[in-house]
């Protein structure tokens, strides 16, 4: 469904001002791309007209990967080396996964996070998607005839902190700058809600292969305001082949089976699910490596039963969201329902059972997010002049910090919009004492062991008092992206403490460079050279914003004086720039970077008077 | 900027009872110039403070936005320490009161009456509503600030009663 967006005369960009971002759902069963071109969000094809690109990767010993629809016909031949739903193991450990035996796959238990063997090695789940990435960037740049400003990706809303910083890397891998990690309930809520012209309050129920989402949106004049959002991010699409898969093998009671016909049945279990969307009975039929011959019926009765409690799974994190948000389902203008999954007719059953209301399903649930993801990703990028659109999220999962006797003590409550942050005093407990580890947790239980560990960090540098005498203030940041970041200052010397973070289910930065450089088989490409480019895109990046900033507001903020000591700033960047020391070219935007502060404040304080003056003019015209 | 209080930041008058139309359309106004989205290509600098205002933006808003909040915060303000987590004294008849829902929550709990649980949940949003009228008339009226703090502590048990009730009614619903 194209949408349209009319600029006003005279704002329009000038072709060549159009910076080219794009919207990425990096899905669990299916990935895409997608763009606002000519001022309509659209998806990107293939070259074979393909908008869907099957989120598959299959590793050949070479080193090289065939990726999507290729990959996907490997599946069967090679289960072990063609990966499916690597969205599921992102930022999880092996012992996080259960089943592990419905896979065909070699997991490495491997600290920070499983890794799949394959005859390539071994791979983490972030450098199969990171191949995605690869291929849908590609993609973007054949069809749109230029390099990538950046992009925004989605994430599912209930994706933790190590499973969205584990999407980052891999665009990092991939070579992508990201400009927000989008939920996509919200990103779904984006492209429904501007195309239909809505106000009011919506539920996105989103099921895709591998994750669910309930997201609760006030949607009014172009501000989009999460209430809250809850979900699963292991129940998917993929759990209904699954319980399928094993109702063939209670039907066959058949022995133990190897990796190839786990494949070729999980295959079929998946076939039979889509069919029975429009049938009400299917015929599964395949011959096994063992030369066994499987031929059973389902019915959608069957399958319905067998699902149920699927179904019914879905309803409890429904259920939290709207007490979260309290509002009562009479308060529901419409519900939204995206991902494939949503296809099944006993989950559309289910939900228009629930909320008493027909669910909403004009717009094609596979292309929603990615749709809606291009539409903000236009706005980042800094095409839109207007204002017109506010994406208000927030972070689904409360952040505890551990204390004595292994409790959790809850410092920012699920649900809270983001940007948000907290800070909590702490002191030493040993004279002299300079360090110390603060553990924090992600979940809603009293019990540490019972929510999910996302990193240790730990604080260096406390200047050394008697015990208790430090008092050492450590600030918990969430972002826009929703990613936690601390930092700590002992109060009474006002020293910033070094904090180094280990990441309980994460990369380190040594992995994530040590990737980049093994992806790069060619010679020619040595590890100087692309830190090189690197710094010279960011280099350019700050260039360019900066001088954006001044044309703006350079004349009304700052004086003759300011002005030329920030180009003079600015000058000196583009020099070393020119030059081949990419680490003299990050020094100088640091350099400038601090430099451009007090600007920098200078416009905040403008935007927040004009935001409120604005609102006053508007009281006194009435 | 950051030196401003809550009130000042989010364009109200210093007082107890506000205009919540306001609130939330100067609210949704900041946001929409502050937010980091607005900066996602902008200089380093840029993003970096706006996530600093933006933050306080947030907190701002969620602090007016509740009236137990905003009662704090007003006390706060006029340097005054609400005692919500060390001082439990409280009048007879309202402990009373306490005991007699919990008891209420606990019977509706065994026989998994939902619907006397949702009357709690009424009835207790109508004794809040009670306090918080107390509670304007203390701080916008009278200037009582030992007695707009009380009705803050008094605030925060009834929140306790309704995260049991909550509680006990997502338990009777499976989702514990």
């Amino acid at each position: 469904m194209a949408l349209l967006q009319i600029a006003e005369p005279g704002q329009s960009a000038a072709p060549h001002q159009h910076k080219l971002a794009v919207g990425i759902d990096l899905g669990t069963t299916n990935s895409l791309v997608a763009t606002v071109r000519s001022g309509m969000s659209v998806v990107l094809h293939d070259d074979k007209g393909r908008a869907l690109l099957p989120s598959v990767v299959h590793y050949l010993a070479d080193g090289s990967t065939d990726v999507g629809y290729e990959a996907q016909a490997q599946q069967s031949r090679d289960p072990q080396n063609t990966i499916i739903s690597a969205k599921r193991f992102m930022g999880r450990g092996v012992h996080d996964i259960p089943d592990l035996g419905h896979h065909p796959y070699r997991f490495v238990d491997s600290p920070g996070m499983l890794q799949l063997s394959t005859v390539a090695g071994p791979k983490s789940p972030v450098e199969v998607s990171a191949e995605i990435l690869k291929t849908l960037k590609a993609r973007a740049e054949k069809s749109l005839g230029g390099e990538l400003t950046g992009a925004v990706i989605t994430v599912p809303a209930y994706f933790d902190d190590a499973q969205r910083q584990a999407t980052k890397d891999a665009a990092k891998l991939a070579g992508l700058h990201v400009l927000r990690l989008l939920n996509e309930p919200t990103a779904a809520a984006v492209a429904y809600g501007l195309d239909n012209g809505s106000e009011g309050i919506f539920v996105i129920y989103d099921l895709g292969g591998g994750t669910f989402d309930v997201s609760i949106l006030r949607l009014s004049k172009g501000v989009f305001e999460v209430l809250a959002t809850n979900g699963d991010s292991a129940l998917g699409g993929d759990d209904f082949d699954r319980r399928v898969f094993c109702w063939i093998l209670e039907q066959t009671k058949l022995p133990p089976i190897g990796p190839e016909d786990t494949r070729l049945l999980l295959t079929k279990a998946r076939e039979a699910k889509e069919q029975l969307t429009d049938h009400d009975e299917t015929r599964i039929t395949c011959v096994l490596s063992t030369k066994q011959v499987i031929d059973l019926t389902l019915t959608h009765q069957a399958f319905a039963e067998a699902t149920q409690y699927l179904v019914t799974k879905t309803l409890s994190p429904t259920r939290k969201a709207l007490r979260d948000a309290r509002i009562g389902i009479e308060d529901v203008q419409g519900v939204v329902m995206v991902g494939g999954a949503t296809r099944m007719p006993q989950i559309q059953h289910a939900v228009a059972e629930f909320f008493g209301q027909e669910p909403l399903t004009n717009l094609d649930p596979d292309k929603v997010v990615a749709l809606g993801a291009a539409i903000q990703a236009n706005v980042l990028a800094g095409n839109k002049s207007e204002n017109e659109l506010l994406l208000l999220d927030v972070i689904p999962l409360s952040l505890g910090l551990e204390t004595m006797g292994g409790l959790t003590e809850r410092i920012i409550p699920r649900n809270a919009t983001i940007p948000v942050a907290r800070a909590q005093d702490f002191t030493t407990f040993k004279d002299g004492q300079t360090a110390m580890s603060i553990h924090v947790v992600q979940g809603e239980r009293d019990l540490i062991a019972d929510c999910r560990s996302l990193a240790r960090f730990e604080l260096r540098g406390i200047p050394p008092m008697a015990a208790g005498a430090a008092r050492i203030r450590v600030t918990f940041q969430v972002d826009a992206d929703g990613l936690l970041s601390v930092s700590a200052r002992e109060l009474a010397s006002g020293v910033e403490a070094n904090i180094v973070v280990k990441p309980s289910y994460g990369l380190s930065d040594d992995e994530i460079a040590n990737m980049l450089q093994a992806g790069f088989s060619n010679a020619q490409d040595d590890k100087q050279a692309r830190a090189l480019a690197e710094a010279r895109v960011e280099a350019n990046r700050l260039l360019e914003a900066i001088s954006a900033a001044l044309t703006k507001d350079g004349d009304a903020l700052l004086n003759a004086e300011e002005r030329q000591s920030l180009e003079i700033q600015m000058a000196a960047l583009r020099e070393t720039a020119n030059g081949i020391d990419h680490r003299a070219i990050t020094a100088s935007i640091d350099a400038l970077n601090h430099a451009s502060e007090t600007f920098a404040a200078r416009r905040m304080d403008a935007s927040v008077k004009q935001a409120l003056t604005g609102h006053t003019l508007n009281e006194l015209s009435l | 900027m950051l030196e401003k209080n809550y009130f000042e930041l989010l364009g109200l008058p210093v007082a107890f009872v506000i205009d919540p139309t306001l609130l939330d359309q100067n609210y949704r106004n900041l946001q929409s110039e502050v937010h980091p989205d607005r900066f996602a290509a902008a200089p380093a600098a840029d993003r970096l403070r706006s996530i600093q205002v933006a933050t306080q933006v947030n907190e701002a808003y969620q602090t007016l936005k509740s009236p137990i909040a905003r009662g704090r915060y007003l006390l706060q303000l006029n340097g005054v320490d609400t005692q919500e987590e060390t001082n439990t004294a409280m009048p007879a008849a309202f402990l009373m009161q306490q005991m007699e829902w919990r008891e209420a929550i606990e019977d509706a709990s065994a026989a998994r009456d939902i619907s006397a649980l949702d009357q709690l949940l009424k009835e207790l949003r109508q004794a809040a509503k009670t306090l918080e009228a107390e509670l304007q008339n203390s701080l916008d009226q009278q200037h009582d600030f030992a007695k707009a703090a009380e009705a803050v502590r008094k605030l925060r048990f009834l929140d306790k009663v309704r995260d049991e009730i909550e509680h006990a009614i997502e338990a009777l619903e499976g989702n514990l």
